[in-house]
């Protein structure tokens, strides 16, 4: 039996990176508070660039808690729907050029969401992985960890349950 | 406490990031903050629908819990977010303002806990509730 050559490396990626670009830069909030997400196979780093409006102490200075708290939220919510997302986009059930061109799936919806603060946030760029510790048909929890200079140190993380939208049907479905 | 409250008003709206979300503080005093949040497209986090991204709430709350903290009259300066959780009960309204009223029910010498509800112009019906304990600093 010969097994299927494997595709170019260039389209996987391409598409793959498509499929995420569109379902982050399709919502104004992300961009607002200029959050990019680092794409390595299907695992996800967010990237949250610092800027000024992002100050909650000015005195200090300190990144806003709120911001802290949208950041974490933010990566919860787009981690979560890309581990359902990725393996339909890899067996084409899903069109990335639909998503591509603005048709995005909907995303989970936060029932709840609780974040530790462990340190304040510095006036710098800070980074955010979630783990998606279950994810069925209706519910799932997040928890979801942020750094800034050293991985090790957290300066924030979070823990959030979400209701997930109705399955997405693939091709014919 | 007329200074109190002058002070806390004073930092609130120092805020850069409350400023960039464009927040208005309407009452504060006595450990109680009432903070408006415009609604505006730059918020949105469903595009289809338009309702405004959970984590802006979240600013808002957190935001509004460190206020009612700060005007209370057992606190002596400024104050960080040691824990915050938020319960979503529903999307809140496209176009119309989210408003939060945030309470400090108790304070100790170090930690402060508060509550509060996050309402657009249906006020009966909460768009999310928060519960958080914030730390009490000496200064600012």
């Amino acid at each position: 039996m010969t097994r299927k050559r494997p595709e170019p490396m260039q389209v996987v990626k391409q598409r793959r990176d498509a499929a995420l670009n569109a379902l982050v830069h399709g919502v104004p909030y992300i961009r607002f508070l200029g959050i990019e997400f680092d794409r390595r196979g299907d695992e996800l780093t967010a990237v949250l660039n610092y800027s000024d409006d992002l100050i909650g102490n000015p005195f200090l200075p300190a990144i806003h808690g709120g911001v802290t708290a949208a950041f974490l939220e933010v990566t919860a919510i787009i981690t979560l729907a890309w581990t359902n997302l990725f393996p339909l986009i890899e067996s084409g059930e899903i069109d990335v050029d639909e998503i591509a061109s603005g048709k995005l799936p909907r995303l989970p919806r936060t029932i709840d969401f609780t974040v530790d603060y462990l340190r304040s946030g510095l006036p710098r760029d800070a980074y955010a992985r979630a783990r998606v510790s279950r994810s069925g048909r209706r519910y799932a929890s997040v928890h979801v960890e942020a750094w800034q200079d050293h991985h090790a140190k957290h300066f924030a993380q979070a823990t959030g349950h979400f209701l997930m939208p109705p399955p997405i049907v693939g091709n014919g479905g | 406490m007329a200074d109190k409250t002058k002070l806390a008003r004073q930092f609130i709206e120092a805020i850069p990031h409350a400023r960039a979300l464009g927040m208005e503080l309407t009452e504060i005093g006595e450990g109680r903050a009432v903070i408006r949040m415009p609604y505006d497209d730059k918020l949105i986090g469903d595009p289809d629908s338009g309702v405004i991204h959970g984590g802006a709430v979240s600013a808002l709350m957190d935001t509004c819990c460190g206020a009612a903290v700060m005007s209370h009259p057992s606190a002596p300066g400024g104050t960080a977010t040691i824990d915050l959780r938020i319960d979503y009960m529903r999307a809140a309204t496209p176009g119309q303002a989210v408003v939060v009223t945030a309470i400090c029910h108790h304070i100790t010498r170090n930690v402060a806990f508060v509550r509060a509800t996050a309402t657009d112009d249906d006020t009966d019906r909460p768009v999310a509730t928060a519960t958080g304990a914030f730390t009490v600093e000496k200064g600012f």
